[in-house]
Protein backbone atom coordinates (compact mmCIF):
# COMPACT_ATOMS: atom_id res chain seq x y z
CA UNK A 1 0.00 0.00 0.00
CA UNK A 2 1.06 3.89 -0.50
CA UNK A 3 3.00 5.57 2.33
CA UNK A 4 0.23 7.25 4.71
CA UNK A 5 1.56 10.55 5.48
CA UNK A 6 0.23 10.53 9.01
CA UNK A 7 0.62 14.28 9.57
CA UNK A 8 -1.50 15.17 6.64
CA UNK A 9 -4.14 12.85 7.54
CA UNK A 10 -4.67 14.49 10.41
CA UNK A 11 -4.42 17.88 9.15
CA UNK A 12 -7.09 16.85 6.89
CA UNK A 13 -9.27 15.14 9.87
CA UNK A 14 -9.01 18.48 11.47
CA UNK A 15 -9.46 20.64 8.74
CA UNK A 16 -12.51 19.30 7.81
CA UNK A 17 -13.82 18.85 11.38
CA UNK A 18 -13.39 22.52 11.78
CA UNK A 19 -14.39 23.67 8.69
CA UNK A 20 -18.12 21.43 8.45
CA UNK A 21 -18.75 22.11 12.04
CA UNK A 22 -18.09 25.75 10.91
CA UNK A 23 -20.67 25.57 8.44
CA UNK A 24 -22.99 23.74 10.55
CA UNK A 25 -23.08 26.30 13.50
CA UNK A 26 -24.06 28.72 10.52
CA UNK A 27 -26.70 26.38 9.07
CA UNK A 28 -28.47 25.79 12.52
CA UNK A 29 -31.36 27.51 14.02
CA UNK A 30 -30.84 26.03 17.92
CA UNK A 31 -29.31 27.96 19.85
CA UNK A 32 -27.60 25.36 21.63
CA UNK A 33 -26.26 22.95 18.95
CA UNK A 34 -24.80 26.32 17.25
CA UNK A 35 -23.16 26.37 20.48
CA UNK A 36 -21.92 22.50 20.20
CA UNK A 37 -21.07 22.49 16.84
CA UNK A 38 -18.50 26.01 17.56
CA UNK A 39 -17.64 23.93 20.55
CA UNK A 40 -16.71 20.91 17.69
CA UNK A 41 -15.21 23.44 15.43
CA UNK A 42 -13.16 25.73 17.60
CA UNK A 43 -11.51 22.57 19.16
CA UNK A 44 -10.93 21.03 16.33
CA UNK A 45 -8.63 24.61 15.36
CA UNK A 46 -7.24 23.47 18.73
CA UNK A 47 -5.99 19.82 16.90
CA UNK A 48 -4.83 22.28 14.44
CA UNK A 49 -2.52 23.71 16.59
CA UNK A 50 -1.24 21.00 18.25
CA UNK A 51 -0.31 19.50 15.24
CA UNK A 52 2.00 22.16 14.39
CA UNK A 53 4.03 21.59 17.60
CA UNK A 54 2.61 24.87 19.14
CA UNK A 55 1.04 22.63 22.41
CA UNK A 56 0.30 26.13 24.31
CA UNK A 57 -1.11 27.96 21.81
CA UNK A 58 -3.22 24.98 21.09
CA UNK A 59 -4.02 24.68 25.10
CA UNK A 60 -5.04 28.40 25.49
CA UNK A 61 -7.38 27.79 22.54
CA UNK A 62 -9.28 24.95 24.80
CA UNK A 63 -8.55 27.46 27.87
CA UNK A 64 -10.11 30.14 26.45
CA UNK A 65 -12.42 29.90 23.20
CA UNK A 66 -13.98 26.45 23.87
CA UNK A 67 -13.99 26.41 27.92
CA UNK A 68 -14.73 30.13 28.64
CA UNK A 69 -16.18 31.20 25.67
CA UNK A 70 -18.42 28.70 25.47
CA UNK A 71 -19.51 28.14 29.30
CA UNK A 72 -20.60 32.36 29.29
CA UNK A 73 -22.30 31.47 25.55
CA UNK A 74 -24.39 28.23 27.18
CA UNK A 75 -24.78 30.22 30.37
CA UNK A 76 -26.29 33.38 28.58
CA UNK A 77 -28.73 30.96 26.57
CA UNK A 78 -30.04 29.50 29.48
CA UNK A 79 -30.80 32.02 31.39
CA UNK A 80 -31.95 34.53 29.14
CA UNK A 81 -33.57 32.37 26.44
CA UNK A 82 -38.10 32.38 27.15
CA UNK A 83 -38.71 28.94 26.55
CA UNK A 84 -37.01 25.60 25.88
CA UNK A 85 -34.90 24.78 23.04
CA UNK A 86 -34.86 28.47 21.64
CA UNK A 87 -34.41 28.69 18.23
CA UNK A 88 -32.62 31.90 16.21
CA UNK A 89 -35.08 32.86 12.58
CA UNK A 90 -32.31 34.22 9.90
CA UNK A 91 -34.33 37.11 7.70
CA UNK A 92 -32.99 36.44 3.89
CA UNK A 93 -31.34 39.92 3.59
CA UNK A 94 -29.29 38.94 6.38
CA UNK A 95 -28.10 35.93 5.14
CA UNK A 96 -27.70 37.78 1.55
CA UNK A 97 -25.58 40.01 3.60
CA UNK A 98 -23.22 37.41 5.54
CA UNK A 99 -22.44 35.23 2.40
CA UNK A 100 -21.53 38.85 0.56
CA UNK A 101 -19.08 39.60 3.33
CA UNK A 102 -18.21 36.11 4.10
CA UNK A 103 -17.23 35.94 0.70
CA UNK A 104 -15.27 38.38 0.57
CA UNK A 105 -13.33 37.77 3.06
CA UNK A 106 -12.91 34.20 2.30
CA UNK A 107 -11.90 35.87 -1.29
CA UNK A 108 -9.23 38.00 0.16
CA UNK A 109 -7.85 35.13 2.54
CA UNK A 110 -7.53 33.20 -0.76
CA UNK A 111 -6.14 35.86 -2.57
CA UNK A 112 -3.08 36.37 0.49
CA UNK A 113 -2.42 32.75 1.07
CA UNK A 114 -1.37 32.00 -2.98
CA UNK A 115 0.57 34.99 -3.19
CA UNK A 116 2.90 33.95 -0.41
CA UNK A 117 5.78 32.01 -2.40
CA UNK A 118 6.77 29.81 0.12
CA UNK A 119 3.27 28.44 0.98
CA UNK A 120 3.45 26.92 -2.34
CA UNK A 121 5.54 23.92 -2.03
CA UNK A 122 7.85 22.54 0.61
CA UNK A 123 10.05 25.19 -0.35
CA UNK A 124 12.67 24.78 3.33
CA UNK A 125 14.08 20.96 2.89
CA UNK A 126 13.97 18.99 5.82
CA UNK A 127 17.33 19.24 6.74
CA UNK A 128 17.57 23.50 7.13
CA UNK A 129 14.75 23.52 9.88
CA UNK A 130 17.04 23.37 13.09
CA UNK A 131 16.36 20.42 15.56
CA UNK A 132 16.27 22.57 18.54
CA UNK A 133 13.62 24.17 17.38
CA UNK A 134 11.97 22.68 20.24
CA UNK A 135 7.78 23.64 20.85
CA UNK A 136 8.17 25.24 23.90
CA UNK A 137 6.19 28.36 25.89
CA UNK A 138 9.82 29.89 26.75
CA UNK A 139 10.08 31.54 24.02
CA UNK A 140 7.43 33.69 24.32
CA UNK A 141 7.91 34.15 27.55
CA UNK A 142 11.33 35.11 27.45
CA UNK A 143 9.88 37.73 24.65
CA UNK A 144 7.86 39.17 26.97
CA UNK A 145 10.84 39.77 29.20
CA UNK A 146 12.91 40.91 26.23
CA UNK A 147 14.70 38.46 24.44
CA UNK A 148 14.05 36.92 21.55
CA UNK A 149 15.48 33.86 20.96
CA UNK A 150 15.04 33.40 16.94
CA UNK A 151 16.74 37.30 16.98
CA UNK A 152 20.07 36.61 18.78
CA UNK A 153 22.16 35.78 16.00
CA UNK A 154 21.55 39.69 14.55
CA UNK A 155 23.71 42.38 15.99
CA UNK A 156 21.75 44.97 16.24
CA UNK A 157 20.87 45.17 19.58
CA UNK A 158 18.05 47.10 19.22
CA UNK A 159 16.26 44.87 16.75
CA UNK A 160 17.72 41.75 19.04
CA UNK A 161 15.27 43.04 21.90
CA UNK A 162 12.16 43.11 19.93
CA UNK A 163 8.62 44.23 20.98
CA UNK A 164 10.28 44.02 24.85
CA UNK A 165 8.82 45.66 27.73
CA UNK A 166 5.26 44.30 27.40
CA UNK A 167 4.85 42.11 30.53
CA UNK A 168 4.32 45.24 33.06
CA UNK A 169 1.33 46.59 30.39
CA UNK A 170 0.31 42.90 30.01
CA UNK A 171 0.51 42.10 33.30
CA UNK A 172 -1.76 45.88 34.28
CA UNK A 173 -4.71 45.08 31.20
CA UNK A 174 -5.26 41.96 32.67
CA UNK A 175 -5.68 42.93 36.36
CA UNK A 176 -7.75 45.89 35.21
CA UNK A 177 -9.70 42.86 33.13
CA UNK A 178 -10.28 41.35 36.81
CA UNK A 179 -10.94 44.11 38.46
CA UNK A 180 -14.05 44.89 35.44
CA UNK A 181 -15.06 41.33 36.01
CA UNK A 182 -15.41 41.81 39.99
CA UNK A 183 -17.13 45.50 39.22
CA UNK A 184 -19.90 44.26 36.66
CA UNK A 185 -20.63 40.94 38.78
CA UNK A 186 -20.78 43.51 41.87
CA UNK A 187 -23.07 45.85 39.93
CA UNK A 188 -25.26 43.14 38.13
CA UNK A 189 -26.58 41.21 41.38
CA UNK A 190 -29.91 41.77 42.87
CA UNK A 191 -29.77 44.43 45.63
CA UNK A 192 -29.75 42.88 49.25
CA UNK A 193 -32.88 43.61 51.01
CA UNK A 194 -32.54 45.96 54.10
CA UNK A 195 -34.00 43.38 56.16
CA UNK A 196 -33.50 40.12 55.37
CA UNK A 197 -36.88 37.72 55.61
CA UNK A 198 -36.94 36.23 59.20
CA UNK A 199 -37.53 32.59 58.41
CA UNK A 200 -38.83 30.94 62.31
CA UNK A 201 -40.93 33.71 62.43
CA UNK A 202 -41.69 33.82 66.38
CA UNK A 203 -44.52 35.91 66.75
CA UNK A 204 -46.79 34.78 64.53
CA UNK A 205 -46.24 30.98 66.43
CA UNK A 206 -46.49 32.57 69.33
CA UNK A 207 -50.05 34.01 68.50
CA UNK A 208 -50.97 30.09 67.57
CA UNK B 1 8.01 2.64 20.16
CA UNK B 2 7.23 3.07 16.38
CA UNK B 3 10.56 2.69 15.43
CA UNK B 4 10.56 -0.66 17.09
CA UNK B 5 7.67 -1.12 15.72
CA UNK B 6 8.87 -0.46 12.18
CA UNK B 7 10.93 -3.39 12.34
CA UNK B 8 8.42 -5.40 12.60
CA UNK B 9 5.23 -3.90 10.54
CA UNK B 10 5.94 -3.51 7.28
CA UNK B 11 4.85 0.19 5.40
CA UNK B 12 5.65 2.15 8.21
CA UNK B 13 2.52 4.01 8.45
CA UNK B 14 0.80 0.62 9.79
CA UNK B 15 3.72 0.64 12.34
CA UNK B 16 2.58 4.57 13.64
CA UNK B 17 -0.62 3.45 13.71
CA UNK B 18 -0.15 0.29 15.44
CA UNK B 19 2.02 2.70 18.16
CA UNK B 20 -0.84 5.25 18.69
CA UNK B 21 -3.06 2.21 19.02
CA UNK B 22 -1.32 0.35 21.44
CA UNK B 23 -0.88 3.53 23.74
CA UNK B 24 -4.30 4.43 23.29
CA UNK B 25 -5.54 1.04 24.38
CA UNK B 26 -3.01 0.76 27.33
CA UNK B 27 -4.59 4.07 28.20
CA UNK B 28 -8.00 2.99 28.37
CA UNK B 29 -7.22 -0.18 30.03
CA UNK B 30 -5.68 1.57 32.89
CA UNK B 31 -8.22 4.01 33.20
CA UNK B 32 -11.37 1.26 32.89
CA UNK B 33 -10.08 -1.30 35.44
CA UNK B 34 -9.91 1.79 37.41
CA UNK B 35 -13.07 2.78 37.13
CA UNK B 36 -14.36 -0.54 37.42
CA UNK B 37 -12.11 -0.97 40.61
CA UNK B 38 -13.28 2.18 41.99
CA UNK B 39 -16.73 1.09 41.68
CA UNK B 40 -16.44 -1.77 43.87
CA UNK B 41 -14.13 0.43 45.89
CA UNK B 42 -17.07 2.47 46.63
CA UNK B 43 -19.33 0.13 47.56
CA UNK B 44 -16.78 -1.33 50.24
CA UNK B 45 -15.83 2.05 51.68
CA UNK B 46 -19.38 3.41 51.74
CA UNK B 47 -20.64 0.27 53.73
CA UNK B 48 -17.43 0.12 56.29
CA UNK B 49 -18.50 3.77 56.90
CA UNK B 50 -21.65 3.97 57.13
CA UNK B 51 -22.40 0.51 58.52
CA UNK B 52 -24.09 -0.64 55.78
CA UNK B 53 -23.74 -4.25 54.48
CA UNK B 54 -21.97 -3.18 51.15
CA UNK B 55 -21.25 -6.41 48.12
CA UNK B 56 -21.09 -9.37 50.41
CA UNK B 57 -22.94 -12.01 48.70
CA UNK B 58 -22.14 -11.42 45.02
CA UNK B 59 -20.48 -13.84 43.78
CA UNK B 60 -16.53 -13.92 44.19
CA UNK B 61 -14.21 -12.83 47.34
CA UNK B 62 -14.80 -9.66 48.90
CA UNK B 63 -17.34 -9.34 46.25
CA UNK B 64 -15.79 -8.39 43.39
CA UNK B 65 -17.94 -9.53 40.98
CA UNK B 66 -20.29 -6.67 41.72
CA UNK B 67 -18.69 -4.38 39.02
CA UNK B 68 -19.09 -7.02 36.63
CA UNK B 69 -22.48 -7.79 37.69
CA UNK B 70 -23.23 -3.83 37.91
CA UNK B 71 -21.49 -3.49 34.63
CA UNK B 72 -24.10 -6.56 32.77
CA UNK B 73 -26.84 -4.44 34.66
CA UNK B 74 -26.74 -1.15 32.52
CA UNK B 75 -25.90 -2.67 29.24
CA UNK B 76 -29.20 -4.56 29.57
CA UNK B 77 -31.03 -1.66 30.55
CA UNK B 78 -33.34 0.11 28.55
CA UNK B 79 -32.04 2.95 26.48
CA UNK B 80 -34.90 5.72 27.22
CA UNK B 81 -35.10 9.24 25.50
CA UNK B 82 -37.62 11.43 26.93
CA UNK B 83 -39.93 12.81 24.17
CA UNK B 84 -39.28 16.52 25.30
CA UNK B 85 -35.49 16.26 25.10
CA UNK B 86 -33.34 17.14 21.79
CA UNK B 87 -31.99 14.09 20.82
CA UNK B 88 -29.25 14.85 19.32
CA UNK B 89 -27.50 16.60 21.78
CA UNK B 90 -28.93 14.35 24.66
CA UNK B 91 -27.44 11.01 22.46
CA UNK B 92 -24.21 12.91 22.41
CA UNK B 93 -23.63 14.71 26.14
CA UNK B 94 -23.02 11.51 27.98
CA UNK B 95 -19.71 11.19 25.16
CA UNK B 96 -18.34 14.48 25.66
CA UNK B 97 -17.92 14.64 28.93
CA UNK B 98 -16.26 10.97 28.69
CA UNK B 99 -13.84 11.45 26.12
CA UNK B 100 -12.47 15.29 27.68
CA UNK B 101 -12.42 13.16 31.04
CA UNK B 102 -10.08 10.64 29.31
CA UNK B 103 -8.17 13.38 26.55
CA UNK B 104 -6.43 14.65 30.39
CA UNK B 105 -4.73 11.05 30.61
CA UNK B 106 -2.62 11.49 27.27
CA UNK B 107 -0.77 14.19 29.00
CA UNK B 108 -0.58 12.31 32.13
CA UNK B 109 3.04 11.03 33.33
CA UNK B 110 2.58 7.79 34.87
CA UNK B 111 6.69 7.84 35.16
CA UNK B 112 9.12 9.96 33.57
CA UNK B 113 9.51 7.85 30.23
CA UNK B 114 6.12 6.58 30.61
CA UNK B 115 3.93 9.31 28.95
CA UNK B 116 2.15 9.09 26.22
CA UNK B 117 2.64 12.69 25.19
CA UNK B 118 4.77 14.86 26.48
CA UNK B 119 3.74 18.40 26.14
CA UNK B 120 5.85 21.42 27.00
CA UNK B 121 2.90 22.91 28.68
CA UNK B 122 1.15 19.92 30.23
CA UNK B 123 -0.32 21.22 33.29
CA UNK B 124 -1.82 23.97 31.57
CA UNK B 125 -3.14 21.39 29.00
CA UNK B 126 -4.46 19.02 31.26
CA UNK B 127 -6.45 21.99 33.06
CA UNK B 128 -8.05 23.45 29.83
CA UNK B 129 -9.19 20.03 28.55
CA UNK B 130 -10.94 19.06 32.16
CA UNK B 131 -12.40 22.34 32.52
CA UNK B 132 -13.71 21.38 29.27
CA UNK B 133 -15.73 18.26 31.22
CA UNK B 134 -18.81 20.62 32.33
CA UNK B 135 -19.78 21.37 28.59
CA UNK B 136 -20.95 17.66 28.25
CA UNK B 137 -23.17 18.24 32.06
CA UNK B 138 -24.52 21.38 30.92
CA UNK B 139 -25.41 19.86 27.39
CA UNK B 140 -26.65 16.84 29.05
CA UNK B 141 -28.66 18.77 31.40
CA UNK B 142 -30.49 21.19 28.91
CA UNK B 143 -30.93 18.74 26.59
CA UNK B 144 -32.91 16.24 28.85
CA UNK B 145 -36.28 19.07 28.71
CA UNK B 146 -35.97 18.56 32.22
CA UNK B 147 -36.41 20.77 35.45
CA UNK B 148 -34.74 19.06 37.97
CA UNK B 149 -32.17 18.32 35.15
CA UNK B 150 -31.70 22.00 33.96
CA UNK B 151 -31.06 23.00 37.86
CA UNK B 152 -28.57 20.42 38.46
CA UNK B 153 -26.92 21.53 35.20
CA UNK B 154 -26.58 25.47 36.51
CA UNK B 155 -25.36 24.35 39.54
CA UNK B 156 -22.28 22.21 37.56
CA UNK B 157 -21.39 25.11 35.26
CA UNK B 158 -21.47 27.55 38.22
CA UNK B 159 -19.57 25.53 40.45
CA UNK B 160 -17.09 23.95 38.06
CA UNK B 161 -16.35 27.21 36.63
CA UNK B 162 -15.61 29.03 39.58
CA UNK B 163 -13.85 26.23 41.34
CA UNK B 164 -11.57 25.98 38.09
CA UNK B 165 -9.65 29.61 39.48
CA UNK B 166 -8.70 28.37 42.92
CA UNK B 167 -7.66 25.29 41.12
CA UNK B 168 -5.49 27.11 38.33
CA UNK B 169 -3.70 29.06 40.83
CA UNK B 170 -2.95 26.29 43.08
CA UNK B 171 -1.20 24.53 40.15
CA UNK B 172 0.16 28.01 39.43
CA UNK B 173 1.91 27.79 42.83
CA UNK B 174 3.66 24.71 42.05
CA UNK B 175 4.65 25.70 38.83
CA UNK B 176 6.06 28.74 40.41
CA UNK B 177 8.12 26.86 42.41
CA UNK B 178 8.90 23.91 39.57
CA UNK B 179 9.96 26.46 37.04
CA UNK B 180 8.38 24.42 34.91
CA UNK B 181 4.67 23.21 32.95
CA UNK B 182 6.36 20.11 31.86
CA UNK B 183 4.83 17.29 34.23
CA UNK B 184 7.76 14.82 33.59
CA UNK B 185 10.33 17.99 34.51
CA UNK B 186 8.19 18.69 37.88
CA UNK B 187 8.16 14.84 38.74
CA UNK B 188 12.05 14.37 37.97
CA UNK B 189 12.50 17.44 40.59
CA UNK B 190 11.13 15.90 43.46
CA UNK B 191 13.40 12.52 42.82
CA UNK B 192 15.03 11.17 45.80
CA UNK B 193 13.43 10.43 49.43
CA UNK B 194 9.66 11.74 50.41
CA UNK B 195 11.20 15.41 51.90
CA UNK B 196 12.13 16.13 48.55
CA UNK B 197 8.43 16.04 47.97
CA UNK B 198 6.98 19.74 46.42
CA UNK B 199 4.25 19.61 49.13
CA UNK B 200 7.52 19.70 51.63
CA UNK B 201 9.16 22.46 50.02
CA UNK B 202 8.03 24.89 51.76
CA UNK B 203 4.94 26.09 53.82
CA UNK B 204 3.16 27.49 51.15
CA UNK B 205 3.26 24.96 48.67
CA UNK B 206 2.20 22.31 51.68
CA UNK B 207 -0.82 25.30 52.01
CA UNK B 208 -1.84 24.87 48.58
CA UNK B 209 -1.99 21.04 48.76
CA UNK B 210 -5.10 21.23 50.78
CA UNK B 211 -6.78 24.39 49.15
CA UNK B 212 -5.44 22.13 45.86
CA UNK B 213 -7.78 18.95 47.21
CA UNK B 214 -10.19 21.21 48.28
CA UNK B 215 -11.04 22.64 44.78
CA UNK B 216 -10.26 19.39 43.53
CA UNK B 217 -13.38 17.92 44.92
CA UNK B 218 -15.23 20.60 44.22
CA UNK B 219 -14.19 20.36 40.27
CA UNK B 220 -15.21 16.75 40.08
CA UNK B 221 -18.53 16.98 41.94
CA UNK B 222 -17.81 14.74 44.96
CA UNK B 223 -19.52 14.99 48.07
CA UNK B 224 -19.74 16.91 50.19
CA UNK B 225 -20.06 19.46 46.91
CA UNK B 226 -21.88 16.97 44.97
CA UNK B 227 -24.68 19.64 44.35
CA UNK B 228 -24.89 19.26 40.73
CA UNK B 229 -26.44 15.52 41.15
CA UNK B 230 -27.97 16.23 44.97
CA UNK B 231 -30.54 13.15 45.02
CA UNK B 232 -32.10 14.33 47.99
CA UNK B 233 -33.33 17.58 46.01
CA UNK B 234 -32.64 16.94 42.32
CA UNK B 235 -33.63 13.75 41.78
CA UNK B 236 -30.15 12.55 40.23
CA UNK B 237 -29.75 16.31 39.02
CA UNK B 238 -28.33 16.43 35.52
CA UNK B 239 -28.54 12.64 34.98
CA UNK B 240 -32.00 12.38 36.25
CA UNK B 241 -33.11 11.21 32.42
CA UNK B 242 -30.39 9.80 31.58
CA UNK B 243 -30.80 5.37 31.96
CA UNK B 244 -28.56 2.20 31.30
CA UNK B 245 -25.65 2.66 29.00
CA UNK B 246 -25.90 6.56 28.84
CA UNK B 247 -26.14 6.97 32.20
CA UNK B 248 -23.05 4.32 32.72
CA UNK B 249 -20.79 6.49 30.38
CA UNK B 250 -21.18 9.57 32.58
CA UNK B 251 -20.54 7.64 35.79
CA UNK B 252 -16.96 6.37 33.48
CA UNK B 253 -16.28 10.30 33.06
CA UNK B 254 -16.61 11.04 37.05
CA UNK B 255 -14.07 8.32 38.13
CA UNK B 256 -12.15 9.20 35.31
CA UNK B 257 -11.44 12.94 36.67
CA UNK B 258 -11.50 11.76 39.87
CA UNK B 259 -8.34 9.43 39.23
CA UNK B 260 -6.64 12.55 36.65
CA UNK B 261 -7.23 15.14 39.39
CA UNK B 262 -5.87 12.41 41.94
CA UNK B 263 -2.75 11.41 40.04
CA UNK B 264 -2.06 15.49 39.05
CA UNK B 265 -1.89 16.13 42.84
CA UNK B 266 -0.14 13.16 42.81
CA UNK B 267 2.93 14.36 40.39
CA UNK B 268 2.72 18.17 41.61
CA UNK B 269 2.88 17.36 45.21
CA UNK B 270 3.95 13.98 46.20
CA UNK B 271 6.55 13.63 44.27
CA UNK B 272 4.59 11.29 40.97
CA UNK B 273 6.47 8.29 40.64
CA UNK B 274 9.28 8.91 43.08
CA UNK B 275 7.93 7.45 46.30
CA UNK B 276 8.73 8.00 49.67
CA UNK B 277 11.71 5.49 49.85
CA UNK B 278 13.56 5.32 46.19
CA UNK B 279 13.02 2.03 46.17
CA UNK B 280 13.91 1.57 42.40
CA UNK B 281 17.51 3.46 42.90
CA UNK B 282 17.90 1.61 46.01
CA UNK B 283 17.34 -1.75 44.71
CA UNK B 284 19.14 -1.02 41.59
CA UNK B 285 16.19 -0.90 39.04
CA UNK B 286 17.62 1.43 36.87
CA UNK B 287 18.56 1.65 33.23
CA UNK B 288 22.11 1.11 34.14
CA UNK B 289 21.36 -2.68 35.16
CA UNK B 290 20.41 -3.36 31.99
CA UNK B 291 16.90 -3.62 30.02
CA UNK B 292 15.13 -5.49 32.15
CA UNK B 293 16.07 -3.72 35.62
CA UNK B 294 15.32 -0.19 34.16
CA UNK B 295 11.98 -1.74 32.43
CA UNK B 296 11.17 -2.84 36.35
CA UNK B 297 12.13 0.18 37.67
CA UNK B 298 9.63 2.21 35.39
CA UNK B 299 7.07 -0.54 36.60
CA UNK B 300 7.57 0.53 40.51
CA UNK B 301 6.82 4.27 39.49
CA UNK B 302 4.19 4.00 37.61
CA UNK B 303 2.78 2.01 40.40
CA UNK B 304 4.06 4.20 42.12
CA UNK B 305 1.98 7.27 40.55
CA UNK B 306 -1.39 4.89 40.21
CA UNK B 307 -1.24 4.29 43.96
CA UNK B 308 -1.27 7.27 44.95
CA UNK B 309 -3.89 8.48 42.70
CA UNK B 310 -5.72 5.17 44.19
CA UNK B 311 -5.14 6.49 47.49
CA UNK B 312 -6.17 10.25 46.71
CA UNK B 313 -9.56 8.77 45.39
CA UNK B 314 -10.15 7.27 48.46
CA UNK B 315 -10.12 9.48 50.37
CA UNK B 316 -11.92 11.15 48.40
CA UNK B 317 -14.74 8.51 48.84
CA UNK B 318 -13.87 8.91 52.94
CA UNK B 319 -15.34 12.57 52.40
CA UNK B 320 -18.22 11.26 50.53
CA UNK B 321 -19.52 8.66 53.02
CA UNK B 322 -18.36 11.18 56.24
CA UNK B 323 -19.52 14.73 55.03
CA UNK B 324 -22.72 16.11 54.35
CA UNK B 325 -23.77 18.06 51.16
CA UNK B 326 -23.24 21.45 51.42
CA UNK B 327 -25.94 24.14 50.54
CA UNK B 328 -25.27 25.67 47.11
CA UNK B 329 -24.81 29.10 48.45
CA UNK B 330 -22.40 27.93 50.87
CA UNK B 331 -20.69 25.86 48.25
CA UNK B 332 -20.13 29.19 46.15
CA UNK B 333 -19.10 30.90 49.54
CA UNK B 334 -16.17 28.33 50.23
CA UNK B 335 -14.93 29.04 46.67
CA UNK B 336 -15.14 33.09 46.57
CA UNK B 337 -14.28 34.15 49.92
CA UNK B 338 -11.78 31.49 51.01
CA UNK B 339 -10.44 29.23 48.28
CA UNK B 340 -9.56 32.15 45.77
CA UNK B 341 -7.90 34.79 48.57
CA UNK B 342 -6.23 31.65 50.59
CA UNK B 343 -4.86 30.55 47.11
CA UNK B 344 -3.76 33.86 45.78
CA UNK B 345 -2.07 34.87 49.06
CA UNK B 346 -0.28 31.16 48.50
CA UNK B 347 0.96 32.01 45.68
CA UNK B 348 2.65 35.62 46.45
CA UNK B 349 3.94 33.58 49.22
CA UNK B 350 5.43 31.00 47.66
CA UNK B 351 6.79 33.66 44.91
CA UNK B 352 8.45 35.60 47.74
CA UNK B 353 9.84 32.02 49.46
CA UNK B 354 11.67 31.25 45.74
CA UNK B 355 12.55 34.85 45.74
CA UNK B 356 14.05 34.82 49.22
CA UNK B 357 15.78 31.35 49.25
CA UNK B 358 16.34 30.45 45.99
CA UNK B 359 17.93 27.00 46.63
CA UNK B 360 15.38 25.90 49.28
CA UNK B 361 15.80 26.80 53.06
CA UNK B 362 16.96 23.95 54.66
CA UNK B 363 17.65 21.03 51.83
CA UNK B 364 19.09 22.18 48.92
CA UNK B 365 16.34 21.82 46.32
CA UNK B 366 17.43 20.11 43.09
CA UNK B 367 17.44 22.37 40.04
CA UNK B 368 14.74 21.66 37.70
CA UNK B 369 16.75 19.63 34.77
CA UNK B 370 16.03 22.11 32.25
CA UNK B 371 17.58 21.15 28.77
CA UNK B 372 18.09 24.21 27.43
CA UNK B 373 15.09 24.51 24.27
CA UNK B 374 17.11 26.53 22.41
CA UNK B 375 20.81 25.41 22.61
CA UNK B 376 21.73 26.94 19.84
CA UNK B 377 20.73 30.28 20.61
CA UNK B 378 21.82 30.18 24.01
CA UNK B 379 25.38 29.38 22.55
CA UNK B 380 24.65 32.62 20.02
CA UNK B 381 23.33 34.61 23.13
CA UNK B 382 26.75 33.85 25.47
CA UNK B 383 28.95 34.04 22.71
CA UNK B 384 27.31 37.72 21.54
CA UNK B 385 27.88 38.06 25.45
CA UNK B 386 31.65 37.61 25.38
Amino acid sequence: MAEVNWHTFFFLVAALAACGFAIAVVISGNIVRMAFYLVMSLGAVSGLFFLAGADLIGALQLMIYVGGTLVLLVFGVMLTSGGPFARMKTPRWQWALSIVLAGWLLAILLKTATSVDDWGSASVSRSHVPPEAAPTARAIGLALVGVRVDRLAQQNQDTQAGMAGYLLPFEIVSVHLVVVLVGAAYLARTKRRKQPAQFPQKSSTQSL
Amino acid sequence: MAEWLKGYLDPPWLAYLAAALLQCAVLLAVVMTAVAAFNWMERKIAGRLQDRLGPTRVGGRFGWLQSVADGIKLLTKEDIIPAGADAMLFRLAPYLSFCTAFCVFVAIPFTDKWVALRLNAAVFFILAVAGLEVFGVILGGYSSGSKWSLLGAMREAAQVVSYEVPMALCVVVVVTVAGTMDLVAIGKMQSGWFWDWLVFHDPFTFLTFWIYSTCAVASVNRAPFDLPEAESELVAGFMTEYSGFRWSVFFMAEYGSMLAVSILAAILFFGGWNGPIPLAGLLGLTPQHGPVAGFLGELLGAINTLGKGILGVGVMMWLRWTLPRLRIDQVMTVCLKYCIPLAAAMFVGAALWTYAFPGGLILPARAAPTEPAFPLAAAAHNAGEQ
